[in-house]
C-alpha cells in the first residue's frame, strides 16, 4: 500500500487490452443513507443524511452516541441459511453489495475461464460483532461454546472469501487493510490483477463494527465528535469542526478489462484512469503527493479535474492539510470539492469506495452531490465546497473526478475516475 | 437425554449450519453423506460442538471422521451415549 505507482511508460496499443485502463461496469452499495445504489444515490442528491443515534446497541453510556447505520437490511433477504451462522454483519452487507454489483454489470462469472475473475476488497475491522459474541461465549461459558466459524468469520479477508465462494470467482483474490485509504488501494490492486490477465474483479470496501467492542476501538482511536445533533455533528471543513461520526457500509464495484467489457457489450459506468498511494513522513501529510501522482498516472492535468471527493476528516488540522494540498494542486478555489460522506459518517474501508461510486454517478447525472452540515467552509481553506444542494456542471460537462482518502496511521490514496466516453 | 434422534440432529444441524438450498432435510437423508447434504467439515464440527454441550458428552474425533452420513453419525453418538448410560 505504500508503493507509489509509476506512470505508465508506454501508450496503449490497439488490441493490448491489458494496458488500457480498466472500466467499472457494476456498482453495489450499502450505505447509512440508503441500501442499494439508486436508493442511496437519490438520498445523496437530496442531501438526506443517515447519521442517527446508535440503535444497534445501547450507546447511552458512551461519550459518542451517533453513527451511520445501514437502514432496513433484512439479513435473510441477502444471505442463505447456510451462511447465516458463519457470517458477521459486515460479510452479509458485503454479499448483498457484491450481488448488486454483479447484477448491475450483467456479468456471469460462470461464463468466464475458471481463474479469470477474482475478488479484492478492503476492510479494517473484520467481523467485529461476531468476534465480540464469541469472546463473550469464551469468557462467560467456556471454550466449548465458541463457534467453529469464529476461525474465519472475524477475519479481514472473510468478505473477499465469501464473495468468491458465492459467485465462483476463483481467480487471484485478496484483502487490503489501510483503513479509509483501503477502498481505493483495493481498486488499485484489482487493476494490477487485470493488468496481469484477470478479466473481472469485484473490488471496493465495506466495514461494519457498530457493537460495544467495536465502539471501544473507535473511541480508543480518537477523532470522533461527541456532538449529539445528527445534522451538526460531522462538519467537514467547517470552522467549528469537532471530529467525525463513524458509520458502516461502503460500496463494491465490478472492474473489468476495457476490451472484455467492450466485447460483451457491457454498459460502462466509468474508467479507473489513475491511482497512487503515499505514506505520511515525519508528521507531514503526503496526501497532496498522492493526488499529484494519481493525476500523472492517469495522464491528466489538474485543469482537467472537474470535481474532487475529499477525504474530509472533519478535524481542523487534517482539514487544513487537505485544503492546502488542494490549493497547491488546483489553486485557491480552483476546483469544486465535495464530501457526501457528511451524510454517512466515515465508513473506514467503505468510505472511499462509496466516494468512487458517487464519482461515477456524478459523471453519469452531471450533478455534484452536496456536503451537508457544513454551511460554509472556513475561509482560510480557500475551498470551493459544494454545500446545500447538488451543483450542476457549469459550462463544460463533468468528465473527470479525483477521489482522495486518508487511512489512520498515515495512508494516503488517490484515484482518478473518468467518464466512459471522455 | 439418552439418545440422539434424527429429528434432534436435524434441528441442531439447522441451527448450527443452516440448510442448503435444494436440500430437504425432512426428506430421505439418512444415507446421504455430508457433502451431498451441503455441509462441510466446519458445519459438522459446529454441530458436534453443540451436541457435546447439549448432551454433556465428549465425542471421539477419529470416530467422527467415519461418521459421514446422518445414519452413521447417529450410530456413533448413540453408541457413546448408551455406553455412558450403562456405567
Amino acid at each position: 500500500m505504500t508503493t507509489v505507482l509509476a506512470a505508465p511508460t508506454a501508450a496503449p496499443s490497439p488490441g493490448a487490452s491489458r494496458t488500457a485502463a480498466p472500466v467499472v461496469t457494476g456498482i453495489g452499495v450499502a450505505a447509512p443513507n440508503g441500501l442499494g445504489t439508486e436508493a442511496w444515490w437519490s438520498a445523496v442528491l437530496r442531501g438526506r443524511s443517515g447519521i442517527r443515534p446508535v440503535s444497534r446497541f445501547d450507546a447511552s453510556g458512551y461519550p459518542v452516541k451517533l453513527a451511520g447505520e445501514v437502514p432496513g437490511f433484512v439479513d435473510a433477504e441477502h444471505v442463505s441459511s447456510r451462511l447465516m451462522p458463519q457470517t458477521d454483519r459486515v460479510t452479509r452487507l458485503s454479499l448483498a453489495a457484491a450481488k448488486e454489483a454483479l447484477d448491475d454489470a450483467g456479468a456471469d462469472p460462470a461464463q468466464l475461464p475458471e481463474h479469470a475473475a477474482g475478488v479484492v476488497t478492503a476492510n479494517s475491522f473484520g467481523g467485529f460483532e461476531f468476534g465480540q459474541q464469541e469472546l463473550q461465549a469464551l469468557w462467560s461459558k467456556g471454550g466449548q461454546h465458541v463457534s467453529a466459524y469464529q476461525s474465519f468469520a472475524w477475519f479481514y479477508a472473510v468478505n473477499s472469501g465469501q464473495i468468491s465462494i458465492k459467485h465462483g470467482l476463483r481467480g487471484a483474490s485478496g484483502v487490503l487493510v489501510s483503513e479509509q485509504a483501503g477502498g481505493l488501494d483495493a481498486m488499485a490492486h484489482a487493476r494490477r490483477q487485470i493488468r496481469k490477465g484477470a478479466e473481472l474483479v469485484v473490488t471496493g470496501g465495506i466495514d461494519s463494527a457498530l457493537c460495544p467492542w467495536g465502539w471501544a476501538a473507535y473511541l480508543a482511536g480518537g477523532g470522533l465528535t461527541d456532538g449529539e445533533d445528527p445534522a451538526r455533528a460531522y462538519l467537514p471543513f467547517a470552522e467549528d469542526a469537532s471530529g467525525h461520526v463513524a458509520g458502516e457500509g461502503g460500496a463494491l464495484l465490478v472492474l473489468e478489462g476495457a476490451e472484455e467489457a467492450r466485447r460483451r457489450g457491457a454498459r460502462v459506468h466509468g474508467v479507473l484512469a489513475g491511482h497512487a498511494a503515499t505514506f505520511d513522513a515525519d508528521g507531514a501529510s503526503r496526501l497532496g503527493a498522492a493526488a499529484e501522482l494519481a493525476l500523472a498516472d492517469a495522464g491528466v492535468h489538474p485543469d482537467e479535474i472537474d470535481v474532487v471527493f475529499a477525504d474530509a476528516a472533519g478535524e481542523r488540522g487534517a482539514d487544513r492539510a487537505e485544503a492546502e494540498a488542494l490549493a497547491a494542486l488546483f489553486g485557491p478555489y480552483g476546483v469544486p470539492v465535495t464530501a457526501p460522506k457528511s451524510m454517512t459518517g466515515r465508513l473506514a474501508a467503505g468510505g472511499a469506495a462509496l466516494d468512487v461510486a458517487a464519482a461515477l454517478l456524478t459523471l453519469r447525472d452531471q450533478l455534484i452531490p452536496p456536503t451537508t452540515g457544513t454551511e460554509l467552509p472556513a475561509e482560510e481553506y480557500r475551498l470551493d465546497l459544494v454545500t446545500g444542494a447538488p451543483a450542476p456542471a457549469t459550462g463544460l460537462p463533468l468528465r473527470t473526478a479525483l477521489v482522495l482518502a486518508r487511512g489512520r496511521g498515515g495512508f494516503n490514496s488517490a484515484v482518478v475516475i473518468r467518464a466512459a466516453d471522455a | 437425554m439418552e439418545r440422539l434422534e434424527l429429528d434432534d440432529l436435524k434441528r441442531i444441524l439447522r441451527e448450527c449450519a443452516g440448510e442448503e438450498e435444494g436440500v430437504d432435510l425432512d426428506g430421505d437423508v439418512l444415507d446421504l453423506n455430508w457433502f451431498e447434504l451441503g455441509y462441510d467439515s466446519l458445519a459438522v464440527l459446529q454441530t458436534t460442538g453443540h451436541i457435546e454441550r447439549e448432551y454433556d458428552v465428549l465425542l471421539d474425533e477419529e470416530a467422527l471422521d467415519d461418521a459421514d452420513t446422518p445414519r452413521r453419525y447417529l450410530a456413533m453418538v448413540n453408541e457413546v451415549l448408551s455406553a455412558r448410560a450403562a456405567v
